[in-house]
């Protein structure tokens, strides 16, 4: 009946219309991959210089160069894959990348991340440097479960192993490394590999 | 366009009689029969303030459309509008009202309703 399919099509549009304008949908899983596939590069750099720290071949202050210039270059490749993925998914669905919902999606992340920030520089500056890695994961965690509510709320559960994984490493603070590359590399590549399988190739067979 | 002979008529309280004859379930509220509505109030229950260009965004709109339909539901005692400035451009955000709420919860149950009774 016409009348029927009518109001089964008000209730979708209800649903999409709440839904669209409450989280940001387009976030790609292959977002997560890229960027997790960035932490595991820069892992394995920081791994062999590391190794070449303890060998003595390379100095102190110089480690502490390498590494810091070592994690804004993965943060910046991440960063710029991630978006890309997550650019090519909106438009390739018809949907604006900067509106309401990628807005408060963003101020709702940013707001525990620029805040780990600082305390990280803190950290790195006072040289109480094998909490870094650590805190990195806590405050990175928090940002995604503070971030879950506005966008696939599937980035909770990564957020909340992201904390976990932290805390466990303030008390076992030689393995940060490790951690890292579990926080920041494995679980990323794991999400982001579920995510598109749930939400980028069922969907695309759905509607081919 | 909605005209304001037409609007007197569509005032959920004193439903008119033609919204009667034409929606068998009563509970069916003839503002939310447009889309354009029913669009502005599916964001506002989900979000504490929009403002009216995200409005516009989401719901795929020129100005001229949106803001008669956001008058209307103003009207109608569903809406609160808050006139503000950003620097010195204005900026009028929207929100939903207690009975906003409950009309489009309403609104909602009734065409689940309809659903279920046609199943």
């Amino acid at each position: 009946m016409d009348s029927q399919h009518q109001t089964l099509e008000a209730l979708q549009d209800i649903k999409r219309i709440m839904e669209r304008s409450s989280r940001f949908i387009s976030l790609s899983g292959l977002s997560g991959l890229s960027a997790g596939i960035c932490a595991l590069i820069g892992v394995y750099f920081a791994s062999a210089w590391l190794k070449e720290y303890s060998s003595g071949e390379l100095g102190l202050e110089t480690l502490k160069y390498h590494l810091l210039f070592l994690a804004l270059a993965v943060l910046f490749l991440a960063l710029v894959t991630a978006f890309y993925f997550t650019w090519r998914k909106a438009t390739k669905n018809n949907l604006p990348v900067w509106d309401r919902s990628s807005r408060v999606l963003m101020i709702n992340l940013l707001i525990p991340l620029v805040t780990g920030a600082i305390f990280v520089f803190a950290l790195y500056l006072k040289s109480e440097w094998r909490l870094v890695a650590p805190a990195c994961l806590i405050f990175y965690g928090l940002a995604l479960v503070n971030a879950s509510k506005y966008t696939l709320g599937d980035i909770r559960y990564i957020g909340i192993l992201d904390i976990l994984l932290g805390l466990s490493g303030m008390f076992f603070s030689n393995e940060g490394l490790l951690l890292w590359a579990i926080g920041f590399g494995v679980l990323h590549i794991v999400y982001g590999l579920i995510m598109w399988w749930k939400y980028d190739w069922k969907q695309g067979k759905e509607n081919a | 366009m909605i005209g304001s002979r037409e609007r007197k008529t569509l005032n959920p309280e004193y439903p008119g009689k033609k919204s009667v004859m034409k929606n068998p379930i009563g509970n069916l509220n003839k503002v939310f029969d447009s889309r354009i509505r029913m669009g502005v109030m599916s964001v506002l229950s989900v979000n504490d303030e929009v403002n009216f260009n995200d409005l516009k965004q989401l719901l795929e709109l020129t100005d001229g459309n949106l803001a008669s339909h956001l008058v209307n539901l103003e009207e109608n005692g569903y809406i609160r509008v808050h006139k503000g400035f950003v620097g010195r451009k204005t900026n009028t955000t929207y929100s939903i009202t207690k009975a906003g709420e409950k009309a489009f919860k309403e609104h909602i149950e009734a065409l689940e309703n309809i659903i279920k009774g046609m199943k």
